[in-house]
């Protein structure tokens, strides 16, 4: 049947009823998108929700005094003790070793790549960069364990096969990548005008460097370092590998040492019964690592908005 | 503005002082050591790139060297075994690809369609902000915990078990913001004056979206992707906090084959091993002969990251000469 086509009040009501259809159909799309958007709010509720809830069923059985204070990490013993102090030691340490590595190497690759590298030297040396970052972590922990170990070894024969100082070490290398590209970041974003005139009073680059374009790129290093920092404490398969696993106080490098994500690490390969105290601690130890990455990279946010040189 | 001395600057003008040759000779020494300095500091700057690239370097030799007389054939072909050299892969890749295809196919479009309502559809107003805040957050959350967060909600809260389906979508959480960050960064180079074209010709908003910006958007994107499952295929703390296992010999039930024939989606539950969490169980063995196996293992891993990665870098920089607006 050939269709007639129509005119006047009935046209209008075709076209009429074609447009309802248009919106409904773009109503449903948007609100489908906003979803998709929302799954990223539902994820940090749902993070937020599980470590609350199981953190508090373990703080039922454990005070948060003890939790605090106590200095033997024993969980999973008949003699149980739950001080979070020995696994922050250890995350701290290997923290430390790491920056040592990562910051003045990461600063002054930034430096090299922004100020003194030409245009192909820079584009060359920035994607083995990425590449540094790109290794899966595990790898690297492979690497600490079985070559730099027993480097290190060499250098100091008392060392024992499990060590944070060798983990800390890879650590600090797998970190160089981002503190490097966020400070350079900040750095290539100094306006030309300010080493234009800092060039034209007579300084040299390494001058122009150091008293012009880092000053007036600090809020984006210093950034760049906190942000390292959170990943230093949230780095999980190099110290399960490398640094051994055992829960102590100490804030030796040469020593084994347990920390926050490889006690995690160590309670998940074991075999423990959903809703035992053993595996709430992991859910406290989490909350305890969310808490403290989440401290840095707020005060990373804050810094780059306090401190930042508005041009 | 007379300056009584031109020759002097003045900045030099307080500690230099004695007859013009000699003044002459304290500048240039001046001058010397500042750029002294600078040759010295370009050495540093390249000294620093050394040890990150002397690093991959050691990295490969050493893989190479432990690894490579173990890669053959069988390698890939045999499930992992208390020998050490009869030991193979067969359950960590196919493990590893099948729970990519989980978290490509969660990730992917969730991704994308959030990014477009934040990129295109959101108005400004608190809403919008908490949720980019959020975003921001994430990337920066520790991929540990994301594994506690699976192993109380989808583990034990929604019954999935220690599955092929857990670890997937685990990962798709992981990698959701690096997904959204590309594509709303691919979105946003596109120049505006498009839309307004599409517009002017009566295209709706998502008529826009789908014939215009997506197309134009497309290699941006697919960087950010294989970005994001490049850094998903070398997790390993995640899925070993959800409990997956070490020690793997069969491969999940394949759709209609087996007795009683398997299901279309019972692999999503069956227990697995990936990648990662072979070489984690061989490297953490105290018998060299199974570090062997873990070399060879990583070198096949590495090869696939840094395959990846280098898709996506090449990718990028061919976008960034191709397109011109």
């Amino acid at each position: 049947m050939p269709e007639m086509p129509l005119t006047g009040e009935a046209r209008l009501a075709q076209m009429a009823q074609a447009k309802a259809r248009r919106s409904r159909r773009e109503k449903a799309i948007e609100a489908v998108l906003l979803l998709a958007a929302c799954v990223s709010v539902f994820t940090t509720v749902g993070i937020v929700y599980i470590l609350l809830k199981e953190s508090f069923a373990f703080f039922t059985h454990v005070s948060l005094w003890d939790f605090l204070t106590d200095t033997q990490w024993t969980p999973l013993f008949d003699d149980a003790h739950f001080g979070i102090m020995v696994l922050l030691s250890g995350t701290l340490t290997s923290s430390a070793v790491a920056l040592l590595v990562a910051i003045p190497l990461g600063t002054i690759i930034a430096i090299y790549l922004s100020e003194f590298a030409g245009h192909k030297t820079r584009e060359t040396l920035k994607p083995v960069l990425e590449l540094l970052s790109g290794v899966p972590t595990i790898i690297y922990g492979y690497f600490a364990l079985l070559f730099v170990t027993p480097l290190l070894q060499k250098l100091f024969p008392e060392l024992p096969g499990f060590n944070v100082l060798s983990a800390g070490l890879v650590m600090g290398i797998m970190i160089i990548p981002y503190v490097a590209s966020l400070s350079e970041d900040a750095m290539r974003a100094v306006p030309m005008g300010l080493r234009e005139g800092s060039y034209a009073m007579g300084a040299t680059r390494f001058q122009t460097a150091v008293r012009v374009v880092v000053p007036a790129a600090i809020s984006g290093i210093a950034s760049a370092y906190i942000l390292g920092i959170s990943r230093a404490v949230g780095e999980t398969m190099i110290l399960a590998v490398a640094a051994g696993m055992q829960p102590s106080l100490t804030f030796n490098p040469m020593e084994p040492a347990a920390t926050i994500t490889s006690f995690v690490v160590q309670v998940a390969l074991g075999d423990l019964p959903h809703g035992s105290v053993g595996y709430q601690t992991i859910f406290a130890a989490g909350l305890l690592l969310l808490l403290l990455t989440l401290a840095f990279n707020m005060l990373g946010y804050w810094v780059r908005r306090r401190y930042r040189e508005a041009y | 503005m007379n300056n009584p001395n031109p020759s002097a600057p003045s900045s030099f003008g307080d500690t230099v002082a004695g007859s013009p040759a000699a003044r002459t000779e304290q500048i240039r020494a001046l001058i010397r050591v500042a750029k002294r300095w600078d040759h010295f500091f370009a050495l540093l700057g390249l000294l620093a790139m050394m040890v990150g690239i002397l690093t991959l370097v050691a990295l490969f030799t050493e893989m190479v060297i432990d690894g490579l007389p173990r890669l053959n054939l069988d390698f890939f072909t045999s499930f992992p075994s208390r020998r050490a050299g009869q030991a193979g892969i067969l359950s960590a890749w196919v493990g590893s690809i099948l729970v990519m295809m989980v978290t490509a196919l969660f990730a992917v479009p969730v991704g994308i369609a959030g990014a477009i309502y934040l990129e295109e559809y959101a108005k400004k107003n608190w809403f919008t902000d908490i949720i980019e805040i959020n975003i921001a957050n994430l990337a920066g959350v520790p991929s540990i915990v994301y594994g506690l967060l699976a192993l109380g909600l989808f583990v034990y809260t929604f019954g999935f078990g220690q599955s092929i389906l857990s670890a997937g979508l685990t990962l798709a959480l992981l990698i959701l913001p690096i997904v959204i960050v590309a594509t709303r960064e691919a979105l946003r180079s596109i120049p505006k004056h498009i839309r307004e074209a599409a517009y002017g010709c009566g295209a709706s908003q998502w008529q826009v979206v789908q014939d215009h910006l997506l197309p134009y958007s497309t290699p941006g994107i697919l960087t950010g992707v294989i970005i994001g499952m490049a850094r998903a295929i070398g997790e390993t703390a995640p899925i070993i906090t959800i409990g997956a296992l070490t020690f793997i010999v069969f491969l999940p039930p394949v759709p209609g084959t087996g007795e009683p024939p398997a299901g279309m989606f019972d692999w999503l539950f069956s227990p697995f091993t990936v990648m990662p969490i072979q070489i984690f169980n061989w490297t953490s063995r105290p018998d060299p002969a199974f570090h062997q196996n873990a070399a060879a293992a990583s070198l096949v891993l590495v090869v696939m990251t840094l395959g990846m990665n280098g898709l996506a870098i090449w990718l990028r920089y061919r976008l960034r000469k191709k397109i011109k607006w």
